[in-house]
This record gives structure tokens, C-alpha cells and sequence, in this order.
């Protein structure tokens, strides 16, 4: 969708390249993260694009059509356009700041208004937010709206440069949910500049690590930038906890279960017991029909016959296929057992998670 | 001149009910006159603003030759003038014009300066052209410092008025020339009160407009109860 080939940018009167030989493809549908110290050119690469600021030289194609050959001012209305400081014209209402581009490229009036109102929806803004002016919003509306006026004209790619910094992490954290939420129904093609390589990690289909002067240091998805650093500057700009970051990406769903010792209710205790020693536990989770019930251990079911004379105690927490390695982690070193355990749909026992296998499946 | 004033009571009320048609008709006169001139002082420095703005290096120049126009004794430019243009309304617009000039100038630039970065980058990044950027971002939100500038420039203006009553017009400015030269206070009177009371209600009008063409400078707090 978006391909850059050997494009550089040196500004006048600077002795270094901003941006030196840098070549990335970006495929539809994708959201690629560049990130970087400051100075690694990732503002100036991302500017390139709509030719806010032009290349040196090398070349920059969208949709497979040269953007040097395009009317800069036509180019910039089929991109979404989002700045850290999101820039919202303080002259103009809510509602005619997200209308900017189809202003610009002359919607009806009709059409605006009712795209302005799915918007609002989509970013859960107020309708009476509309005919307010931003210098009257909070922080994290702004933030919003700011999105809301880059999807506007529904471009097929957005440029976003450090599109939520400007708001405390808490506000930051929620934007980010929404914002991955709304990709994931829109796909668009997405070029996100940030410094914070956590939020790289959690917006990213593919991050691009820059170093000074716009080199690229290592272009992966983010399970793969934390699993396999290309270098030492990728390792060090990762950071510490590498390996909890990279549990945060791998779903449950991704290593597969262990089965564990389970007995159902109507069982008697011996075989409850064999399930035990077969996994060497001194424990067993309880089912009803493969419902879960929770667990039951040696000592409660001295002297009694059957499981279902003593009553299971309830796990603490459970995890699903769709949770992340870092929540499974979490559970574990919280549970008395010391494994998580995986349900499924209305409670259905899966398996179990324990630390060994976990440790296992993201060594290999 | 006190001693006259003595003799003479401050104010003769008949001469002025006598002269109510001749009062208001000059009052009409320092309306027209002052309105041309800051119209036309305008049009002459939005461009020149705009320019200066654009290429920095143009700034000092233009700042430079309209403080010049300003610094020139008012009286001393209409007698110069005079072999040129006679005693015509052109001699007492160029000069009004070319007082007008520096506030206008400088205002305005001031203004476009202060329009947020982040919101020319914003507008820029969304496809706006240079022409519609200046026209529908920098220009409504530089209009609060210019509307100041023109403020001044009028007020300035409704002063200036008064004194090309030497070249035969003058709006009030010509009863207090007759007051002066007759040792008639009342016509001074008469005539100094209505300019300051004209230069007082163009800076209320103006500012009333300012705040009707500017919604969004008013502050939240404002808003919220009105």
C-alpha cells in the first residue's frame, strides 16, 4: 500500500541526513509503528508521505502511484492526518472541525452532517459536545476529536504522529482500547509514530525501529522485536521486561494447554486420588459435566468416599483462550495451586497453564 | 484667553441649537472621513502584512517606510501636500491613510504570528491550499489582535480628522478651528466633545463586532452560562 524506496531527507543547513536510504513497505491494512529516539527521523519519514515535507531523493509510492507526481494538496485530503498536538481549528465547533475534509472536497451538506454524527458514535463523543469549541473540551476529547476529523472523509490511510502523548497515561491507555477497537472494524493502513515502545508494542501489526539519522534497526512484528532483537540498539531501546512485554502478546490460545488432573463431582475419591499421582499434584480440579467447579485437594477428601462429600474450593481466577501469557502469569503466581486454569464458553474446564510449560512454549 | 473666556459665557446654548444642521453635517463629514481612511489604510496593509509575514525579510522595510509615514508632524504633511492635490479630500486622505499604516501593519502581523503552529500544520496535513489556510485559518484567528489594530488606528484616526480642518475640512475639527480663530469657546467646545464622543463610540462599535465575529474567544465560562 505505502512503499518507501531509498528515500532520504537532508534539511539545509543541517551536516547529517534526517532520514538516510530508508526502504519499508506497508501493506494494506496494516498499522505500522515507527519508533525511535528523538531525532530518528520517524516525524520526517512519516512527513514525507503527504509530502509535508519532500524527500532529498529516493521515492515514496501509495496505492502504487508516486506521490511526487501527485498534487500535494489533493494527496493530503485522502490521508487521515492526526499530530501530537492534534491541532483543532480553535475557530471552529466539534462538529465543523470533523468536517474539514469533507468540506474541503465539497460533501453535501447532508452527507457531512450525518458522517459527523457517526463519528461522534464511533468515538463516543457527546452530541452536545458538537457545538462546543475545543478550547471548552477536556484533554482526552480533544484527543478524540482529532481522531474523529482524521477518519472523516474515511481515507484509506492515516498518518498519526504521537496521536495520544498529549494526555496522562490512564486517559492514554483507554484512547489506545478505542482506537485498536475501531481498526479492527476500519483496517486501514496505518503509519503511527511514537517514542513510547510500549505503545508500539500494543498498537503494532509491525514495528520499525529508527536510530539516528533514520536508519532502520529492525522492522518485525512485535512478538518477534521482543523475542529476537536484531541488535544491541533494539535490545536496549526495548528495554527491560522484554520477556513480561512479550508475554502480553502471546495469547493463550497461541501455546495450547496442559489437560491437568480433572474428576468429575460424581466421582469417587480413589479416582481422584490416580488423577493426582498421574500429574504428581496433590491436587484435582472438580467438573459438573465439564463445567468448572473448582478444585479439591488430599486432605479434604480424607475419609470420604466420594469427591462429591467435600466441597470444591473455587479458583481464584481463570483465564480464556483470548488471554493474554502476562494474565495467565499473573494468575498463577496468585493461585494456591500454581497454575492457571483455562475455560472456555459458560465455564467449561479447558486445562491447565503451569509456569514449566508457559516457560517451555516461548523458549522454543 | 482666560480673561476672554471671562467675558464670554463658556457655552452659548442658542449657537448651538441655531447650528444643529451644520453640526450634524460635519459630524457626517468625520464619520466619512475617518471610515475612508481606515478602509483604504486596510486594504493598503492586509497584503503588506500578509507579505511581511510570509518573507520575514520584508518586515523591517515595510515597518520601516510606514514609521516614517507616521513620524512626519501631521500639520507639516497637509501643507506639503497642498501644491499637489489643493484642498481636496484626496490631501486629507493621503495624509489619514499614511498615519494609519504602522498600527495596521504591525497589528496584523502581530496577529497571523500568534495563529497556533499546531493548528496551520493540522490544516496544512489536511489539504488545505496556502490560499484557503490564510483566508479560512490564519485570518479569523488573527482577527481579535487586527480588530485591536484597527481599533487604534480609528480612534487615531477621528483625532487626526480634526486637524485637516486647516485644509478645509475637518468633520468637528472645523468648529474648533473657528472657536480658536474667533475666540468663540462654544464652537471649540462643541466641536472637540463630538470628536472625542465619535472616537469613543467607533472603539465600542468596533469592539462590539470584534466579539460577534469572534464566538470561539469568548471563554468557556462565558459560554457555558450565556
Amino acid at each position: 500500500m505505502i512503499s518507501l524506496k531509498h528515500v532520504s531527507k537532508r534539511f539545509a543547513h543541517a551536516n547529517a541526513s534526517a532520514v538516510a536510504d530508508l526502504s519499508m513497505d506497508i501493506a494494506e491494512g496494516e498499522t505500522v509503528v515507527l519508533v525511535g529516539p528523538s531525532g530518528c527521523g520517524k516525524t520526517t519519514t512519516m512527513r514525507m508521505i503527504n509530502r509535508l515535507i519532500e524527500p532529498t531523493s529516493g521515492s515514496i509510492s501509495v496505492d502504487g502511484r508516486d506521490v511526487m507526481a501527485q498534487d500535494p494538496v489533493l494527496l493530503r485530503r485522502g490521508m487521515g492526518y492526526v499530530i501530537q498536538s492534534i491541532g483543532l481549528l480553535p475557530h471552529r465547533t466539534v462538529a465543523q472541525n470533523i468536517a474539514t475534509v469533507p468540506n474541503l472536497i465539497g460533501w453535501e451538506e447532508v452527507r457531512v452532517r450525518a458522517r459527523v454524527g457517526e463519528l461522534a458514535g464511533m468515538l463516543d463523543l457527546d452530541g452536545e459536545l458538537l457545538n462546543r469549541y475545543p478550547s471548552e473540551l477536556s484533554g482526552g476529547q480533544r484527543q478524540r476529536v482529532g481522531v474523529a476529523r482524521a477518519l472523516a472523509a474515511d481515507p484509506p490511510v492515516m498518518l498519526m504522529d504521537e496521536p495520544f502523548a498529549a494526555v496522562d497515561p490512564i486517559v492514554r491507555a483507554r484512547l489506545q482500547d478505542q482506537f485498536l477497537d475501531i481498526q479492527r472494524r476500519l483496517r486501514k493502513t496505518i503509519v503511527f509514530v511514537t517514542h513510547d515502545i510500549d505503545e508500539a508494542i500494543k498498537m503494532a501489526d509491525r514495528i520499525a525501529i529508527l536510530n539516528r539519522g533514520g536508519v532502520i534497526e529492525q522492522y518485525a512484528p512485535p512478538e518477534e522485536i521482543l523475542r529476537k532483537p536484531a541488535n544491541d540498539f533494539v535490545k536496549e531501546f526495548v528495554g527491560a521486561e522484554r520477556g513480561l512485554k512479550r508475554l502480553a502478546l502471546i495469547k493463550v490460545a497461541d501455546i495450547g494447554v496442559e489437560r491437568g488432573p480433572v474428576v468429575s463431582r460424581t466421582a469417587l475419591s480413589e479416582e481422584a486420588r490416580k488423577q493426582m499421582e498421574s500429574f504428581g499434584l496433590d491436587w484435582t480440579t472438580v467438573v459438573d459435566d465439564g463445567r468448572l467447579l473448582g478444585w479439591v485437594d488430599l486432605q479434604m477428601l480424607e475419609g470420604r468416599q466420594h469427591v462429591s462429600e467435600a466441597t470444591p474450593r473455587l479458583f481464584g481466577a481463570y483465564v480464556t483462550a483470548g488471554s493474554s501469557l502476562r494474565q495467565a502469569l499473573d494468575s498463577i503466581v496468585t493461585s494456591r495451586t500454581q497454575v492457571a486454569v483455562v475455560a472456555g464458553e459458560g465455564e467449561q474446564y479447558v486445562g491447565i497453564l503451569s509456569l514449566e510449560h508457559i516457560t517451555k512454549e516461548i523458549l522454543s | 484667553m482666560i480673561s476672554l473666556l471671562g467675558a464670554e459665557p463658556l457655552i452659548r446654548w442658542r449657537w448651538v441649537f441655531d447650528h444643529v444642521d451644520q453640526i450634524w453635517a460635519r459630524l457626517l463629514e468625520h464619520v466619512q472621513l475617518t471610515v475612508l481612511a481606515v478602509a483604504i489604510g486596510f486594504a493598503i496593509s492586509l497584503p503588506l502584512a500578509v507579505y511581511a509575514h510570509r518573507h520575514r525579510r520584508a518586515y523591517a522595510p515595510v515597518t520601516f517606510v510606514a514609521g516614517l509615514l507616521y513620524t512626519i508632524p501631521s500639520l507639516a504633511l497637509f501643507v506639503l501636500l497642498l501644491p499637489f492635490t489643493g484642498l481636496t479630500t484626496t490631501t486629507a486622505e493621503i495624509g489619514l491613510v499614511g498615519y494609519t499604516l504602522l498600527i495596521l501593519i504591525r497589528n496584523t502581523v502581530a496577529g497571523l504570528d500568534a495563529v497556533p503552529a499546531d493548528a496551520k500544520e493540522a490544516a496544512l496535513g489536511m489539504g488545505y491550499t496556502r490560499r484557503q489556510l490564510l483566508w479560512r485559518v490564519e485570518l479569523p484567528l488573527a482577527l481579535p489582535v487586527i480588530v485591536a489594530g484597527v481599533r487604534i488606528a480609528t480612534v487615531t484616526t477621528v483625532g487626526l480628522v480634526t486637524v485637516t480642518a486647516l485644509i478645509g475640512k475637518g468633520g468637528e475639527g472645523y468648529f474648533i478651528l473657528l472657536g480658536l480663530q474667533q475666540f468663540f469657546s462654544t464652537a471649540t467646545i462643541v466641536g472637540a466633545t463630538l470628536s472625542v464622543a465619535l472616537a469613543v463610540a467607533a472603539d465600542l462599535v468596533l469592539l462590539r463586532a470584534q466579539r460577534a465575529l469572534t464566538p470561539w474567544a469568548r471563554s468557556a465560562k462565558v459560554r457555558a452560562f450565556g
